[in-house]
C-alpha cells in the first residue's frame, strides 16, 4: 500500500470518530451527519497531503509536524466557514493531524521502494 | 638464577623461534598461542607492511587452505601460506589492529556495541558454516576488534581442536550445532561482562536457547539465532521466549510511545474541552 492511499484511509477513519465525538455534546446532536461528512473530508485531505509528504521526506519528526500544521490549517478552514468553536474544531484538529502524520510515515511504502517493487 | 641460567633460557627462547630465513618474513615478537600453533608479528619485507604470521605444526598445514577459502569481512583474511626450514607450515595474515574481544569488553561497550559484535561474529560463522568450515573453538580470545569497529573472527580450527571448555558444547562429535553452542556462550559471556546493568531476559533467553544440551533444541542455524537477536533490535518479540503479559504490554509501550504519547495528547485535548464547555 502506497502511503497516500494509507493516508486517505487514516484520515478518513481519524477525521470521521473525530467528528463523532461531537455527540458528546447535546448541541450537535442534529447537526452529526453533516459533521461526520466534513470532519472525513478535512481528514481525508490532511491525509492525502500528509502522504504525499512522507513520500517525499522520511521523517518523523517532520511528518507530524506537517501532519499537525496541516490539521490546523483545515480544522481553521472549518471554524471560519461557522465564524465560532474556534477552539473546539482546531485543537483536536491539529492533535488529529499529528497523529495522520506520524500514522503516514509509519506505515505504506516510500515512493523509493514502490519504484523498486514495480 | 646464575648467569648460565640465563643464557640457557636465552638460548631456549631462541631455539623456540621459528626460523624465517628464505621467506620474506623478519620476525618481530611473539603475540599470542593459539588452537595448534604460535602466533607471531613479522614484517612483509617486500610489501613492507607489518602481518601476523602463524606457525603450525606440519600435520595442521590443512587450517591455512581452510581459512582461505573463508573470505569474508569477518574472518581475517589470509596473504600467503609457506613451509619452513623445520618443515613446519605457516601462513601470513591481515595483522589486526585492536582488542581482543575480552579485553574490548573491559571497555564496557553498550549493549547496542555489544550486540552488533555478536551479529558480526554470527554472519562470519553463517558464512563459514556455508562453505562446509566450522569454527570449532570460538571464544573471546578468538575474537579481535580492530581500531573502527571492525570484528575479525580468528583461529579457525581444524578437526584436532577440541574446544575451550566453559564454550564448548556437551557432544562429542562438533559440528555447526555446536558453533551455535558456543555463540551462545559468548552472548552469555558478553552480557555478564561489565556495563550491561542488567541483561535483558529476551536477549539471555536467545544464549539459553542457543546452549541447549541437545543439539536438535539449539536454533537450526546461526541464521535463525541472528534473526531471533534481529527481532529483539527491532522491538519484537523472540522466538526464544514466551514473555508474560506484563512485558509484552511494556514492550508495546516502548516500541509505539511516540503514538500513544499522541493518542492521550488527543484525549487530554477532548476531555479538557468537554469539561470547560459544560463547566
Amino acid at each position: 500500500m502506497n502511503k497516500i492511499l494509507a493516508g486517505l484511509l487514516f484520515g478518513l477513519f481519524l477525521g470521521a470518530l473525530d467528528g463523532a465525538t461531537a455527540a458528546f455534546y447535546p448541541e450537535t446532536r442534529n447537526l452529526m451527519t453533516g459533521i461526520l461528512v466534513g470532519s472525513s473530508i478535512k481528514g481525508m485531505l490532511v491525509g492525502l497531503l500528509s502522504g504525499w509528504f512522507a513520500r517525499k521526506v522520511q521523517s518523523m519528526k517532520w511528518g507530524i509536524a506537517m501532519g499537525a500544521a496541516l490539521g490546523l490549517l483545515f480544522a481553521f478552514g472549518v471554524a471560519a466557514m461557522q465564524h465560532e468553536h474556534y477552539l473546539e474544531i482546531m485543537l483536536p484538529g491539529f492533535v488529529t493531524g499529528g497523529i495522520i502524520g506520524f500514522l503516514t510515515q509509519r506505515t505504506g511504502t516510500p515512493k523509493l521502494a514502490e519504484k523498486r517493487e514495480a | 638464577m646464575d648467569v648460565s641460567d640465563s643464557v640457557l633460557d636465552h638460548l631456549r627462547h631462541v631455539a623456540a623461534l621459528p626460523d624465517l630465513s628464505g621467506t620474506r618474513y623478519e620476525l618481530e615478537c611473539e603475540i599470542g598461542r593459539g588452537g595448534m600453533g604460535v602466533v607471531y608479528a613479522a614484517r612483509d619485507r617486500q610489501l613492507d607492511r607489518r602481518v601476523a604470521l602463524k606457525v603450525l605444526d606440519a600435520a595442521l598445514a590443512g587450517e591455512a587452505q581452510l581459512i582461505a577459502r573463508l573470505e569474508h569481512p569477518a574472518i581475517v583474511p589470509i596473504y600467503e601460506t609457506g613451509e619452513l626450514p623445520d618443515g613446519r607450515a605457516f601462513y601470513a595474515m591481515k595483522l589486526v589492529a585492536g582488542a581482543r574481544l575480552d579485553g574490548y569488553l573491559g571497555g564496557s561497550p553498550s549493549l547496542g556495541e555489544r550486540l552488533r559484535v555478536i551479529r558480526r561474529i554470527g554472519e562470519a560463522l553463517a558464512f563459514a558454516h556455508t562453505r562446509g568450515a566450522i569454527h570449532r573453538d570460538l571464544k573471546p580470545q578468538n575474537v579481535m576488534v580492530g581500531e573502527f569497529g571492525e570484528v575479525y573472527v580468528m583461529d579457525w580450527g581444524v578437526e584436532a581442536v577440541a574446544g575451550t571448555p566453559a564454550f564448548r558444547a556437551p557432544e562429542a562429535r562438533l559440528d555447526r550445532r555446536s558453533d551455535i553452542y558456543a555463540l551462545g556462550a559468548l552472548i552469555e559471556f558478553m552480557l555478564a561482562a561489565p556495563g550491561v546493568a542488567a541483561a535483558p531476559p529476551a536477549l539471555r533467553a536467545v544464549a539459553a536457547k542457543a546452549m541447549r544440551a541437545d543439539p536438535g533444541a539449539r536454533y537450526p542455524d546461526v541464521a535463525a539465532l541472528l534473526a531471533d537477536l534481529e527481532r529483539f533490535q527491532e522491538g519484537l518479540a523472540v522466538e526464544a521466549w514466551s514473555e508474560p503479559l506484563g512485558h509484552r504490554l511494556q514492550r508495546f509501550a516502548s516500541r509505539n510511545a511516540v503514538l500513544l504519547w499522541l493518542l492521550a495528547a488527543y484525549a487530554t485535548v477532548k476531555l479538557a474541552l468537554f469539561f470547560w464547555q459544560t463547566r
